[in-house]
């Protein structure tokens, strides 16, 4: 077995585990490249049955609009159930990252939502598609991550993790993240994606698209809001290494329109995927700060 | 490209966290932005002659970065060309033992690091220890600083003569001793001009190149179920992970703890049919006949099976400061099984420093000992020294839900064996009670009680009139007799009680044994 057999093995091990133990679990799904291979191994898990829990997409409402498209698409395909939870009063309110911050913004359109949207269904347990090399707090996160009533990590108090033996119990109220990526590194990802002709968001390929050039950056124009007075798009040949809000998205120069192109620029590439995602780099340790408030 | 997981332990001082920053800088397994970012981190911090501290590459917690000291577990990835690569990075000191435990429990390969400058001391010792006991068969000893002490060879000779010693006597594998430099690169990567009189491999070298996954294959079969998959009236399939060796379509297997065997049909996974599933493969199992199979049940061949007992001793690492206590009620998960289960007696425990073993009426935080387990219902396992799965568990806290100890079954207790001689605890563990003679008031009662425990797989008979040796029988059979009208001697009395309520309270006496029954006030928790 190659490496990525044996990352699959596990990892539909974690998603089994979960779906025996728990009474209520959901899986969260951003319509990125992660959770792509993450329902491509729950359907491998459950098969030929059907996956047997829905899954739920936090919606800040500033997604790309080939994301909204795909996901709509891609679940009617696997004939799986989607909930889709937005912070409403957060948007009517006129929460956007350039009038509040990103750190509000995140706070408000996607902790805050992701909490609420996970109260409503009273879920007991959440996967996600994180893994342990995007960030250095999350090297450390466990498996089953476990969150207590307010959603809270608490990085210096977490059960330890031995073999593949999983802790599933929680009281009332509490959770257990999920993270059955946990082993997988970028890379793996799109190799496994290339194997297994995973349908992901076209925005990952490369292709000329509208957007402004400010330094070193590549900001997509999809929200008006993100014009500054004097700037104009230009078309640049381009793709995004990872998909989150349009506003705190950078995208990256690339001639790669294959997945076999990007698995070569991937092995080349010498920068991390979420140094073009705004958010992390808001404060030192942001995403540790994040996470241990109820971030995913 | 093949997979090794590894795990390395130690402090600060002794460059554990430079050999890891120098193997993810030289494979590329670092981002030039991070990079950038330590760069930063590094000009404020104590490292001499502007050189980047690798180090701190890979503290991830804002406390671990503000004190200088690796607190938890942290997993890297890296890989080459020829391999992908986890690390398991621990902290060093006795009060990280738990850390290392975890870290040494999905690990093929540990690396030791000795600094050439101090010798072996207790923490090479004691990691040594804790990596063995995780069952790793494939030992590094780096020693590092070699820089430090002009690459002499005696240095390392007489580092790996003494140390050689200690791992014969605590029965771990031998090791590859290999001089490095983490800080300069010496037979990191590259085999070192410094180092003419070494002949081995370079570290990432033998990382790369040594076999590991050879064993689990080559064990007896054994298949947990998961998860049952029933997506309509056509299709039952067990869902799981094959624990070891190999199962393949056509096998007889026998599934416990019903103990009736059945064929293999088919295979089936997502990308179709398969004539094997070998260790560690995820598939889902569909046999030829209609076994009431349920999660934490397990296949196995009919001519290799596991033991099957409620009473084992284990090793185990306390993890938690609630410390462990004989007589005190736990849940055991086992692979895909959870059971209630009761500490009968500490053993012993081991000290990790001298590995004397001493005695103890409690085990605290970071303590390792060997207990024996009392367990509600059978687990069907074997001894964790030949099979690292079905050999171990948790312990979990049923108040606090905390995972509190990790253990490694060592061997049944007493004479629970499947041979010879039925005995008392066998014919327990397969009818999930004790012999007993219950009496209920009528004959209605005392069919819908029969009904019931039969429905529960209870090995029991209504005996309207039962003459004086019926207890002794019961006993000696393991059977519950029901009595109608009368309570002969030694019976329970069930009289004026509903059904559901006679059968609280054989769990209560533990003539039954409750799923998720209330405890006797032995087990109290």
């Amino acid at each position: 077995m190659d490496h990525l057999d044996l990352l699959e093995a596990e990892s539909i091990h974690i998603i089994r585990e979960v779906a025996a133990e728990f009474e209520n679990p959901v899986m969260l799904y951003s319509i990125g490249k992660d959770s792509s291979v993450m329902v491509r191994l729950a359907q491998k898990a459950f098969h030929p049955g059907k996956i047997p829990f829905p899954l739920l997409h936090i919606d800040t409402t500033y997604k790309f609009r080939e994301m909204i498209e795909f996901r709509d698409e891609f679940i009617k395909s696997i004939g799986a159930r989607l909930i889709v939870h937005t912070n409403t009063q957060a948007i009517a309110d006129g929460a956007n990252p350039l009038r509040i911050g990103t750190q509000k913004c995140c706070g408000l359109l996607k902790t805050r939502a992701l909490l609420d949207g996970l109260a409503a269904g009273g879920y007991d347990a959440a996967f996600g598609g994180a893994r342990r090399d995007e960030e250095k707090s999350r090297a450390k996160e466990r498996v089953y991550s476990f969150r207590d009533e307010f959603g809270q990590w608490d990085p210096k108090n977490q059960r330890p993790e031995l073999w593949n033996v999983y802790n599933a119990r929680v009281d009332k109220g509490q959770h257990i993240r999920v993270f059955p990526l946990s082993n997988w590194t970028e890379l793996d990802v799109w190799q496994y994606i290339g194997r297994e002709n995973i349908p992901i968001v076209p925005l990952y390929y490369a292709k000329p698209r509208p957007m402004v050039v400010r330094g070193a950056s590549l900001i997509p124009v999809e929200q008006d809001f993100m014009l500054q007075p004097g700037e104009k798009a230009e078309m640049v040949m381009c793709r995004m290494r990872s998909l989150g809000c349009s506003p705190c998205t950078g995208a990256i120069r690339s001639e790669a329109d294959t997945i076999e192109k990007i698995i070569d620029e991937m092995k080349l590439v010498r920068r991390s995927e979420r140094e073009n995602r705004v958010i992390d780099h808001d404060q030192e340790g942001s995403m540790e700060i994040k996470k241990r408030e109820g971030y995913f | 490209m093949s997979l090794l997981r590894f795990s390395t332990a130690g402090s600060v001082d002794d460059g554990k966290s430079t050999l890891i920053g120098r193997l993810l800088y030289d494979s590329k397994g670092v981002y030039e932005d991070q990079l950038a970012s330590v760069a930063k981190a590094s000009a404020g911090s104590s490292v001499p002659g502007g050189r980047i501290d690798l180090a701190l590459l890979t503290d991830g917690l804002r406390a671990e970065r503000e004190q200088g000291i690796t607190i938890d577990v942290a997993y890297r990835y890296f890989s080459t060309p020829k391999r992908k690569f986890i690390i398991a990075d621990t902290p060093g000191h006795e009060q990280y033992t738990r850390n290392m435990a975890t870290g040494a429990s999905t690990a093929d390969l540990a690396i030791i690091l000795i600094d050439a400058r101090n010798g072996v001391l207790q923490q090479s010792r004691r990691h040594a220890f804790i990596a063995n006991l995780l069952g790793i068969k494939h030992f590094v000893v780096a020693i590092n600083k070699m820089d430090l002490v002009g690459f002499d060879r005696s240095v390392y000779d007489a580092i790996q003569t003494e140390f050689t010693g200690f791992l014969r006597r605590i029965g771990a594998p031998d090791a590859l001793f290999i001089p490095i430099s983490a800080r300069d690169g010496d037979n990191v990567v590259d085999r070192s001009a410094n180092t003419p009189w070494y002949e081995g491999p370079a570290l990432l070298e033998h990382l790369e190149t040594v076999a590991v996954d050879e064993e689990r294959e080559l064990l007896p079969a054994r298949f947990p179920v998961q998860y049952v998959v029933r997506p309509n009236l056509d299709f039952r399939g067990y869902a799981g992970q094959v624990a070891s060796g190999v199962f393949h379509a056509g096998d007889e297997v026998m599934a416990l703890p019903a103990r009736r065997t059945s064929k293999i049909t088919r295979i089936v996974t997502y990308d179709g049919d398969l004539e094997a599933a070998r260790s560690p493969q995820s598939v889902t199992i569909c046999l030829a006949d209609e076994i009431d199979i349920s999660r934490g049940d397990v296949l196995v061949p009919a001519t290799a099976a596991p033991h099957v007992a409620r009473r084992f001793r284990a090793n185990i690492v306390w993890m938690n400061a609630q410390a462990l206590e004989p007589g005190r009620g736990y849940f055991i998960k086992h692979t895909s099984h959870q059971v209630r289960g009761v500490v009968r007696a500490i053993n012993f425990r081991v000290d990790v420093n001298s590995l004397e073993r001493v005695g103890a009426t409690r085990l605290q935080l970071n303590e390792i000992g060997e207990i024996s387990v009392e367990t509600h219902h059978p687990l069907y396992f074997d001894a964790y020294s030949s099979n690292r799965v079905t050999g171990a568990f948790i312990v979990i806290d049923p108040l606090s839900n905390e995972t509190l100890g990790a253990g490694m079954i060592v061997d049944i207790e007493g004479k629970e064996e499947t041979r010879g001689q039925v005995s008392k605890g066998e014919r327990e563990s397969r009818f999930g009670h004790r012999g007993a003679v219950v009496a209920v008031e009528d004959t209605e009662s005392a069919l819908l009680l029969e009904r019931e425990l039969f429905d529960r797989g209870a090995n029991v008979a209504v005996l309207a009139s039962p003459d004086p040796g019926a207890l002794a029988l019961a006993k000696s059979a393991g059977l519950i007799l029901i009595a109608v009208g009368v309570v002969p001697a030694g019976a329970v009395d069930l009289r004026r009680m509903a059904t559901h309520e006679a059968i609280r309270q054989l769990e209560r006496k533990a003539t039954l044994q409750g799923h998720e029954a209330e405890l006797t006030a032995g087990e109290g928790i």
